[in-house]
């Protein structure tokens, strides 16, 4: 038989009872909808979620005081008072030979910030010139804080954009302006670009002023964590290594787990997101794929019934020339037809139902092809795998049986 | 020259342990151009019979050479061509195609015989033009009287030329005046020297037949010209 003549007889069988067919596919759409829609979002979170850490600095590990330690609560980060600003100078001394590129040293604290009468609350951090390049700052106007800065301890501050125009009804005229941090006055030297994000360490919600000044504010003398930029192409976890037991002897401690300090880098950072948002992507995906294995369950019982609603039909063609071969392979196109339209309507639904989600979570999402690809041929499977049963039992009815069943 | 040469064709069904004889070794032969009346009771093995000589089903011993080729024991596969190019059915509820148009239900054994398209539509026209159906060949088949459907099957059964047309009770679902019509088909491809072969139990239809086989209990008891 021929192939046109297989598509054809499929489908003038099909468009005989419309809404059986309808029905039958309704179970593929959806299954393949769901599956389509759980698979992009997945990995358009997952690659989000690796954009937005990439942001914050390439190439970073973080230094922080105080340990993990299990069996007893110690200070939180940043209560402790062990790393200096000596040590991150020790640090950028050893540079070349700890594969570091940059390293910047920061105080970090919260305060109240008003501008005539506007206020609000925010994140004060004190930087040192490095800060722009190991945390990828870019400026969207002013420039970032300069050596002169720290070397004279000025009071002078880069803004977030998030504060920006929390602060400045007009953030181009904030140049120049002065706000009060904690009712001391410095000067706008700068407003940097947003990088994105949200929740409590939003990287956009933020003013850097010079750390020397931030110290001296404060009255500190030690610094809250050691941002590091390693050098491209080195492995994270041999320079954090490195880095660690360096700071060690730099702390006179030789043991390991006594450190009084913590080191984490990005990679660990992103692995552990993408690991989470990957569980929850299979986890979904895994209920989608039940509700494909219920659609095609649903095909062989549509199949089925056809069987025995058509066992006239079948004993005719029988006798009139179709071998079982034939019949078997009209009753699998037939479910294979079913599927695969019903897979790429379920492509469909599934770009739908991505598009609203995206624009409800406010992220980009789109289909992916990997996704595509793997509808298609798990409907296209399902069709036989579903429809050999059906179809087998049509081939193997005797024609006169068949003919004389009413 | 013979279109049909059976010998001692024997058909028993077992069923649950019980032996049943439907033919007992039946023996005899029709010729090219015949037209044959097989008659007899219900139970008599006319059913049976027709079901072997349409390759339907296969005798229990004997030979059955159709058309020059004995295909008493040959393959399934085989069988299903036999019936595609030698045969050509006329059943007694017709089995058309369900909602399908009359031109597609003729073309349908060409489909199997895997005829191009072009001549199929050509060939099928031509045949629903001989049987007077002309203007209905897009009518789909439950929009035609049964007299309609039953040609339409006739149609059918010429479309691949066939060595003998078998029809069994072919006028059995039809009222009297359409019966006569389709025995009038019948009588007309039986001048034009197609042969065929009829099971009925009716003698008002058996008499367009030039030759009448009476069975009776899986024999034959009378053969008779008229």
């Amino acid at each position: 038989m021929r192939v046109l003549d297989l598509l054809t007889t499929a489908t003038d069988s099909l468009r005989l009872n419309k809404m059986r067919t309808a029905l039958a596919m309704l179970g593929i759409v959806i299954g393949i909808g769901a599956v389509i829609a759980l698979i992009s979002l997945g990995q358009s979170s997952q690659n989000s979620v690796a954009s937005q850490i990439n942001s914050l600095g390439k190439n970073l590990i973080t230094i922080s005081p105080g340990a993990t330690v299990s069996g007893g609560v110690r200070g939180a980060a940043g209560g402790r008072t062990t790393l200096t600003l000596d040590n991150a100078q020790k640090i950028a001394e050893a540079a070349s030979s700890l594969s570091i590129a940059a390293v910047s040293p920061e105080y970090s604290t919260r305060s109240q910030v008003t501008v005539s009468t506007t206020n609000t609350n925010t994140q004060i951090i004190g930087g040192t010139t490095s800060y722009e390049n190991v945390h990828a700052v870019t400026m969207s106007s002013g420039s970032f804080i300069g050596q002169s800065d720290l070397d004279s301890s000025a009071k002078v501050a880069v803004l977030g954009p998030t504060v920006a125009s929390t602060l400045f009804s007009d953030t181009t005229s904030a140049i120049g302006q002065t706000i009060r941090i904690n009712r001391t006055a410095f000067r706008v030297i700068g407003i940097m670009t947003a990088k994105g994000g949200t929740g409590f360490q939003n990287p956009d919600d933020m003013i850097i002023i010079p750390l020397t000044t931030a110290q001296q504010k404060y009255g500190v003398k030690n610094v809250s964590s050691i941002a590091i930029t390693a050098n491209d192409g080195v492995d994270l976890t041999t320079v954090e290594n490195q880095v660690g037991s360096y700071l060690l002897t730099l702390h006179n401690i030789s043991d390991t787990s006594s450190a009084d300090f913590t080191i984490r880098n990005q990679q660990d950072l992103i692995g552990a997101a993408t690991k989470v948002t990957s569980t929850l992507t299979a986890l979904l995906s895994g209920i989608a794929a039940i509700s494909l294995l219920v659609g095609g369950i649903g095909i062989m019982n549509i199949m089925l019934v056809t069987v025995i609603e058509r066992t006239r039909e079948i004993g005719l063609r029988k006798a009139l020339g179709a071998t079982s071969g034939v019949v078997i392979t009209q009753f699998l196109t037939e479910s294979i037809f079913l599927t695969v339209i019903g897979g790429a309507l379920g492509i469909v639904l599934g770009g739908i139902l991505t598009a609203i989600a995206a624009k409800v979570l406010n992220m980009s999402a789109s289909l992916t092809v990997p996704a595509i690809v793997l509808a298609v041929g798990v409907s296209a499977g399902i069709g036989i795998i579903f429809g050999w049963y059906p179809a087998q039992k049509a081939a193997h009815l005797s024609p006169i049986d068949a003919l004389r069943f009413e | 020259m013979l279109m049909i040469e059976a010998n001692k064709l024997r058909k028993e069904y077992h069923i649950e342990g019980v032996e049943t004889v439907a033919l007992a070794d039946v023996t005899f032969s029709i010729a090219k151009g015949e037209f044959v009346a097989i008659m007899g009771p219900s139970g008599s093995g006319k059913s049976t019979l027709m079901h072997i000589l349409g390759a339907l089903d296969q005798p229990t011993s004997g030979t059955y050479v159709l058309d020059g080729q004995d295909i008493s024991h040959v393959s399934d596969r085989d069988l299903a061509g036999i019936r595609n190019r030698k045969i050509g059915f006329v059943f007694q509820s017709y089995n058309l195609l369900p909602r399908t148009p009359a031109i597609k239900n003729v073309m349908l054994p060409m489909m199997y015989a895997n005829v191009v398209p072009a001549e199929r539509t050509e060939r099928a026209a031509k045949l629903l033009t001989l049987v007077g159906l002309h203007d209905r060949m897009g009518h789909r088949s439950n929009q035609l009287s049964g007299g309609q459907q039953q040609r339409v099957a006739i149609a059918r059964a010429l479309a691949l030329d066939p060595a003998i047309i078998l029809a069994d009770e072919p006028t059995g679902n039809l009222a009297t005046t359409q019966a006569e019509e389709i025995m009038h088909i019948f009588r007309d491809l039986h001048n034009e020297g197609h042969t065929i072969v009829m099971i009925t139990h009716e003698p008002s239809v058996a008499r367009y037949a030039k030759r009448v086989i009476t069975l009776r209990d899986g024999r034959i008891v009378s053969d008779q010209k008229q």
